[in-house]
């Protein structure tokens, strides 16, 4: 091969690699917690700040954990879809509502809908730190022993709900 | 050049007026403002800490320099692991287990980012290797050149004798 | 209606420049000289249509128009005029526009400043260049186009980035492009050279003011980013290697390259398969530039808003354009030949180290800018590259270089003995071991990279010294006026570009070794401390501006018990965005800058305030600053103005004539009886 192809060689190896980058989000960063066990946590229920609820409480079932706050404007995009979502009871979704005050957190649900079977206080946000939360929705799906199996970055879509929520809660039998 | 050399001496003045100037200020009104933290020494560690790590929300900032949210949570943190007596490694390690090695500002030593580390010095070397046998090859070529250029000089000398001797 | 002018404008300059890129290059290869003729009309057609187009764009900004969705979405009824002026190359559409708009200007130079160039040559360098406009302008009319309209169009705008409210902005972008763009000139020569044949001296002595200004317009874009984002960003970086930073850069360093590696081309007609391949290259990286920043491959603060049919069409430019030369040289490359020969010491060699070691630095940074992008394509995750990396991995690669740069102007050409070099660098050796250790002893604190830096800073300069008094001492003549004006303009543009390189050295290796910085809580009245200097709050104001309200505090910077400023940092938030910034205050120094920032409010009374001290932080665009007036001398070199030059310039089928002039502007005279083909 002569010497001079060496720059043209090259070049379509980069030309390869931006193409296929054209398909990607550089700035998505994906969870190293799939298929490992969800963070321990206990928190105050949004509505009773007296009682807890645990990870240990949800062992059992398939659930899923959506993270949210009332000052965030994306979880309003997706919000009535996971209200539609509640209602068809295949599954149990739990809000994390995160840095927020709880009664902002209330009205809030009161306005647009509250499609959690629970809501959890995560007011100092630690909880989304293990969770390895950056941006607010998120949304985790669970399985029956604990462990993360799918996490969704920004709000969940029809797309995402019909291909890849709800085939995943099928195989892991809600 | 010669500033740098008074440098030392104007900082001593600077200091002894500096501490006459607050005692006057002191008596008039005003104080010495309060550092923003209440423990510059574990701040030096907190943010030399945060500096290793990518804000993930404004995602070309340290969270160091970084105003989100998110980076001011994640100081707190490093802060509160840091008085529990953590290590650098563990802080790094916790953020890494959450987060991935996306988090880590310095891409972390590893097989997949050997090229990345290696390959520019790798290059260096096969360009230094191809550049010297580049130029001995050059210069070996322009020697025989020479050589063979002189040879049929030589030749030529030869001939010319030869014929003007018949 | 004024928008559909530009708009059809814009389509005129698209088929201008589709004539200007097929026709003349056509005509080129049959000798066709009407057609080769074309080549100057067309360009200067194109950019005719190309500034009306801009001129209809900048009108909507102006007037307030906001039925065109570029003007409602970047700026604002409030918006001072010098600012709506500039917010048409604020956003994405414009910009791209701009870019046309340049390279249109610098085809129009090329066909002005070009009499005595060879119709065939001129005819393929303008083909090239209108081929590549052909493409932006496609791109512009087909994915942006920025005479969308919006109806109904709103009552105000969206204003423009607060962050891009300021002066910086209203300079910065046009000289970034005219770099940028200016290297399509070297490329352009380059194939068209690569096309004919004929890689010779005289091609690099065209190529080279042209190669040369571009670069000095780089230089100067690049050290006005970092000035900018200096005193914009409000924490005191001046460089982050972000993904748009490298890929102005990366064309910076392979530019470098190119016009060192011309000076050997034209002076000893070797390397010209570098330097063919250096001008391919550096506008490759323009180009890619280009794609990175717009296509959204890669996330930065940069970043227009992106789009991935952009990325795809920009792709597939690059793919044509680049991948078509970078073929055409693998095939015209290996039948050029080796110039002349030279010794394994000798300034050729030192150069070549040269070419080498910039291009392997600009692979590093190529390589660490992609690097995240190739992990993720190949699915083995996702990882982040940060200035700690570039930090660690560039400057050993940099250092042999700047060692190199202080030998090769004083190495002769061809062959140089080693121990002969080394006995006339002594004195710069001693100087560079000194000042290694004076930091210590001035300063008060040392790091081996501290000395490392200051020992490359002083050896630079004092080889520069070295060559000058080499070479005057070289000159006989009683009278030293003579003797400097004898030497060519290149000459010295070389040695203040040098010299201009250590003063940049100074300036990064004291700012980064001695800055320090107070992070504080101040109520007025209160004083804090920074690096031997008292500030004082004075008072905290609110004030309006023409579109922003703000919190002013009014700072005394004390020294030595003398009042040697008065700062006022302000924190805006802007009423169209709400968005809050910090607009810091700097009591700007030769020496040192004191750079101040006002943070939240952390109380009814008391304020967050950052104080920095930045000693000889101005060096570093001194230095950037001194290098493009170098480069600026070494232009206007009376030699590229000047009448003869001795090699015959045209190809072996055309009629010999005698003495020819060069194609660089000035006084041109024509020689030859046979009569000019120029025009």
């Amino acid at each position: 091969m002569r010497k001079s192809l060496i720059p043209l060689a090259i070049f379509l190896v980069l030309v390869g690699f931006l193409a296929v980058g054209l398909g990607l989000n550089p700035r998505e960063v994906p969870s190293p917690l799939i298929n490992r066990p969800a963070p321990a946590f206990s928190l105050p229920l949004l509505d009773a700040p007296e009682q807890k609820l645990s990870a240990q409480d949800l062992r059992g079932q398939v659930w899923i954990l959506n993270v949210w706050a009332s000052w965030c404007v994306a979880c309003r995009i997706e919000h009535p879809l996971l209200v539609e979502f509640s209602k068809m009871g295949m599954v149990p979704l739990y809000g994390l509502n995160y840095k927020d005050k709880p009664e902002d957190a209330t009205q809030w649900l009161k306005k647009f809908g509250d499609p959690y079977t629970r809501s959890l206080s995560d007011r100092e946000g630690l909880v989304g730190i293990d969770f390895g939360v950056y941006g607010v929705p998120e949304t985790f799906v669970i399985d029956k022993q604990g462990v993360i199996r799918f996490k969704q970055i920004g709000p969940v879509t029809p797309e995402v709900l019909r291909d890849e929520i709800i085939p995943l809660v099928r195989k892991l039998g809600a | 050049m010669l500033e740098l050399a008074g440098l030392v001496w104007r900082r001593w003045l600077a200091a002894a007026l500096a501490l006459l100037l607050a005692m006057l200020t002191l008596a008039a009104h005003g104080k010495e403002a309060q550092p923003a933290s209440d423990n510059p020494e574990l701040e030096v560690r907190v943010l030399a800490i945060a500096e290793e790590l990518r804000c993930l929300v404004c995602q070309n900032e340290t969270i160091a320099a970084s105003h989100a949210d998110l980076a001011v949570d994640l100081r707190k943190q490093i802060r509160i692991k840091l008085q529990q007596g953590q290590s650098q490694q563990q802080i790094l390690d916790f953020m890494v287990e959450r987060y991935g090695d996306f988090v880590l500002y310095r891409p972390p030593f590893m097989a997949r980012t050997l090229l990345l580390w290696i390959g520019p010095f790798v290059l260096l070397a096969i360009a230094a290797v191809v550049m010297v046998v580049n130029v001995r090859r050059r210069q070996r070529t322009a020697l025989a050149q020479e050589w063979s250029e002189a040879q049929a000089r030589r030749a030529r000398a030869l001939l010319d004798d030869a014929s003007s001797q018949s | 209606m004024i928008y559909e002018l530009g708009h059809l404008a814009l389509i005129l300059a698209l088929a201008m420049s589709l004539a200007q890129g097929v026709l003349p290059m056509i005509g080129a290869q049959t000798g066709n000289a009407a057609w080769m003729g074309l080549a100057r009309p067309t360009a200067r057609g194109q950019f005719v249509f190309v500034l009306i187009a801009y001129l209809c764009l900048t009108h909507a900004f102006v007037t307030n128009d906001f039925s065109v969705a570029l003007a409602a979405n970047h700026s604002n009824s409030t918006l001072p005029l010098h600012y709506r002026i500039t917010a048409v190359w604020g956003n994405h559409e414009g910009s791209i526009l701009l870019w046309s708009l340049i390279l249109a200007g610098w085809t129009l130079a090329v066909s002005i400043f070009s009499r005595q160039l060879d119709d065939r040559m001129l005819a393929r360098v303008l083909g090239v260049m209108g081929l590549i406009s052909c493409g932006f302008i496609l791109f512009t009319l087909f994915t942006s186009n920025p005479f969308e309209r919006m109806f109904p169009p709103p009552a105000d705008g969206q204003d423009l980035n607060p962050l891009l409210q300021d002066p910086g902005m209203v300079i910065h972008p046009p000289m970034l492009y005219m770099g940028y763009v200016g290297f399509v000139v070297a490329f352009a020569f380059a194939v068209a050279a690569l096309i004919s044949g004929q890689l010779d001296a005289a091609w690099a002595r065209w190529s080279r003011p042209w190669t040369t200004a571009a670069w000095c317009f780089l230089t100067i874009g690049i050290a006005l980013g970092s000035f900018w984002a200096y005193y914009e960003l409000g924490w005191g970086g001046w460089w982050f290697w972000d993904p748009v930073e490298n890929a102005s850069f990366l064309p910076w360093l392979v530019g470098t390259a190119l016009i060192h590696s011309l000076a050997v081309t034209e002076k000893r007609g070797g390397f010209k398969m570098w330097t063919a391949l250096l001008a391919i290259l550096t506008f490759s990286l323009s180009l890619l530039g280009t794609f990175i920043v717009r296509s959204g491959v890669l996330s930065s603060v940069h970043a227009f808003a992106t789009d991935p049919t952009r990325g795809v069409f920009i792709l597939g430019f690059l793919a044509v354009v680049i991948g078509g030369s970078l073929a055409l040289f693998a095939w015209r490359a290996p039948q050029v030949g080796l110039g002349g020969s030279f010794e394994p010491v000798s300034r050729e060699s030192m150069l070549l180290a040269n070419n080498v070691l910039l291009l392997v630095a600009a692979a590093a940074v190529l390589l660490g800018t992609l690097y995240p992008l190739a992990v993720d394509a190949l699915g083995v995750g996702k990882l982040s590259v940060g200035p700690p990396y570039f930090d660690t991995v560039f400057v050993p690669l940099m250092t042999p270089a700047l060692f190199l740069m202080g030998i090769g102007p004083i190495a002769r050409w061809r062959q140089a003995r080693l121990p002969e070099l080394a006995y006339r660098l002594r004195w710069a050796f001693g100087v560079a071991a000194v000042s290694a250790l004076a930091a210590f002893l001035a300063l008060g604190k040392w790091t081996p990279m501290i000395g490392l830096g200051l020992a490359l800073a002083a050896w630079i300069a004092s080889t520069v010294v070295l060559a000058l008094v080499t070479r005057l001492q070289e000159h006989k003549s009683p009278d030293w006026r003579r003797r400097f004006a004898a030497q060519p303009g290149s000459f010295y543009g070389m040695l203040l570009a040098h010299l201009g390189v250590a003063v940049f050295i100074v300036g990064v290796t004291i700012v980064s070794g001695f800055e320090s910085e107070s992070d504080v809580r101040m109520e007025p009245g209160d004083t804090a401390t920074v690096a031997g200097y008292q500030v004082r709050l004075d008072k905290i104001e609110d004030v309006t501006g023409p579109n922003y309200q703000a919190s002013r505090a009014t700072l005394s910077v004390i020294q030595d018990g003398k009042l040697v400023a008065i700062v006022r940092p302000d924190r805006r938030v802007y009423n169209v965005s709400r968005s809050p910034m910090t607009e810091v205050a700097i009591d700007r120094g030769l020496l040192r800058d004191v750079y101040i920032a006002l943070g939240d409010p952390v109380s009814a009374t008391a304020w967050s305030v950052r104080l920095h001290h930045k000693p000889f932080v101005n060096w570093i665009w001194i230095g950037c600053m001194l290098m493009a007036l170098g480069g600026f001398l070494a232009v206007m070199d009376r030699r590229y103005r000047k009448l003869r030059v001795s090699e015959p310039v045209r190809p072996a089928s055309a009629p010999p004539q005698a003495d020819r002039a060069l194609p660089i502007g000035g006084v041109v005279v024509a020689r030859s009886g046979a009569g000019g083909t120029g025009r």
